[in-house]
């Protein structure tokens, strides 16, 4: 039987099809446009023709993500069950890592802490969705500023050892110290630096709020910035993992969870 | 300038002079000088009365900003820095005054200035600036009993204002205007957050809104923000709104809208209110130092 998950973010859609809960058959994402449904639609198209697949062989689709209502009953997706991320995304990281304690997911516009339970279940959960400062947001309006690739943030970070501290906590202000920053002659990679330092101390504050608990595992987008890992690991002071493809979660979480209402 | 690279965020700097005074026959001269995150601004008096100003962009170098706008408010006096005996610095950059007496925070200053402005039945004073926000309580004197400041994050403030303004490529002296400009009040964009509002704005220009109407869920949702904050500080009136945002009608009016309660007219340039009482507070630190009083 084949299910999939959907998680329709503020910045990309994500598609995971998943064979018998085990076998996962294709992974594919897409930027969100200006229409969710149409961009949520090509993604989801592209993942069953890499497989050959018709709509009608997959036995059912969940949605996740803060656009998951966009394709929820509606064709041609049409998802038979939506979930909030914190749910998805505490499936999906414990299906990767059965350990998993403390879930730490970083997207675009959001930021979510969760706290384990026994079996994979949620026992306490922590989001920001009103602060771009805690997401992913962030370090693309830095990169901006800064007028390098987003993908180089992490690699530029990397290469510095100054620690320099960022008074702004605000994505705003951030973006007018990073100016002056730039004016001040210090380096793309301090800044850089300093940018990713102040992101984890923000993601460290709000996951504390839940407790953080071994093992710890890191997924959404910004999981992928190596620049955030050595930040947030010293911030936490614990080792931090993280799932291959990170960004998958959360759909991996939604095609597992749409194996049980199916089988319901 | 070409109509693509036009920053329409940029505010017009100016100065002025009070005509009929002269300085010749007053007998103490004192300046108060606000260098704000945003705007920085200077004023002149004359025996505790208001006789110039200007307010222009803080630079990069306070100091220099702060030597600036102290010349440009003296331009056309014949007075110079140095013939003004006592001056007090307030604002963000306060500690960049290098001609400056003193330095007072510009929580005492805007209630100060507020009571010179608007007279002794000011019981809350709104300063809404260009990095943050100050809901403050004062008594009849125009002593600060109680204050609530915002000053972490943009949203609520000129700054919001200005990106704004430059996403929907209106200039700033006209946004209240035109976000006036429609019927009814649409639902606000984000209050948490201007960078998550600028995209919620744009998504709705996209839809096609017309940007009266977009202007109108910005303006809304800043008001709504700064509602909270004077909400948790406590409203009494008589209730004044200072600094640069208070010049947005769009804002002003929305204020007097949903809390019910209209706030003072002006009679005054309100963006000077901080300057103002730093400027009275020099008076007051001068005479004494004098032994005036």
């Amino acid at each position: 039987m084949i299910t999939a998950g959907v998680d329709v973010g503020a910045k990309y859609v994500k598609t995971v099809l998943l064979e018998d809960a085990k076998n996962i058959l294709v992974k594919a994402n897409g930027i969100v446009e200006f229409d969710v449904l149409k961009s949520a639609t090509e993604v989801f198209e592209k993942a069953l023709d890499s497989n050959g697949l018709k709509r009608d062989q997959i036995a059912q689709v969940v949605a996740t993500g803060m656009g998951r209502k966009t394709i929820h009953m509606k064709p041609p997706i049409n998802a038979g069950e939506i979930v909030p991320e914190v749910i998805a995304d505490a499936k999906g990281a414990y299906h990767l890592i059965p350990t998993v304690k403390t879930v730490i997911d970083v997207g675009a516009e959001e930021g979510r802490g969760i706290k384990m339970g026994e079996n994979g279940k949620v026992r306490d959960f922590v989001i920001n969705e009103r602060c771009a400062a805690g997401a992913g947001t962030f370090i693309e309006t830095m990169a901006r500023a800064l007028e390098v690739g987003v993908e180089d943030m992490g690699p530029l970070a990397l290469k510095s050892t100054n620690a320099i501290p960022m008074n702004a906590q605000c994505c705003v202000f951030a973006e007018s110290e990073v100016v002056t920053l730039i004016h001040s002659k210090t380096s793309k990679e301090d800044i850089s630096k300093a940018i990713h330092d102040a992101m984890a101390g923000r993601i460290a504050s709000m996951v504390l709020r839940v407790g953080v608990e071994k093992d710890v595992a890191l997924i959404g987008g910004v999981a992928q910035n190596p620049g955030f890992l050595p930040p947030l690991k010293k911030e936490l002071n614990t080792e931090i993992l993280v799932p291959k493809h990170p960004q998958y979660v959360g759909a991996l979480g939604a095609a597992l969870l749409a194996l049980k209402t199916e089988a319901k | 300038m070409s109509e693509k690279s036009r920053e329409f965020w940029r505010w017009r700097e100016y100065r002025y002079t009070m005509p009929d005074m002269d300085w010749h026959d007053k007998k103490v001269v004192t300046a108060g000088v606000d260098i704000g995150s945003v705007g920085s601004k200077a004023v002149v008096m004359l025996d505790g009365e208001l006789y110039s100003y200007a307010a222009m962009r803080t630079g990069g170098e306070s100091e220099e900003t702060a030597i600036k706008v102290m010349n440009w408010a003296l331009e056309g006096t014949e007075l110079k820095t140095e013939n003004v005996p006592y001056v007090v610095g307030t604002g963000y950059g306060r500690v960049n005054v290098p001609f400056a007496k003193r330095t007072i925070t510009e929580i005492a200053c805007h209630a100060r200035g507020a009571h010179y402005i608007y007279g002794p039945t000011v019981r809350t004073v709104l300063d809404i600036g260009g990095q943050d926000c100050k809901a403050i309580r004062c008594d009849e004197k125009g002593k600060v009993m109680s204050f609530l400041m915002n000053d972490k994050c943009a949203a609520g403030t000129g700054r919001g204002l200005e990106v704004f303004a430059d996403l929907i490529r209106i200039p700033i002296e006209e946004l209240g205007k035109t976000s006036l400009n429609v019927e009814g009040e649409p639902h606000p964009v984000s209050n948490t957050c201007v960078i998550f509002a600028k995209a919620e704005s744009l998504a709705l220009l996209r839809q096609g809104w017309p940007k009266e109407k977009v202007a109108a869920a910005y303006h809304l949702a800043m008001v709504n923000r700064i509602i909270d904050l004077l909400t948790k500080v406590g409203i009494e009136r008589d209730f004044v709104v200072t600094g640069g945002v208070a010049k947005n009608t769009g804002i002003v009016s929305r204020l007097e809208r949903n809390l019910g309660i209209k706030p003072l007219e002006p009679k005054l340039d309100p963006i000077i209110a901080g300057a103002m009482g730093a400027a009275l507070f020099a008076k007051a630190l001068y005479e004494k130092e004098m032994g005036l009083r």
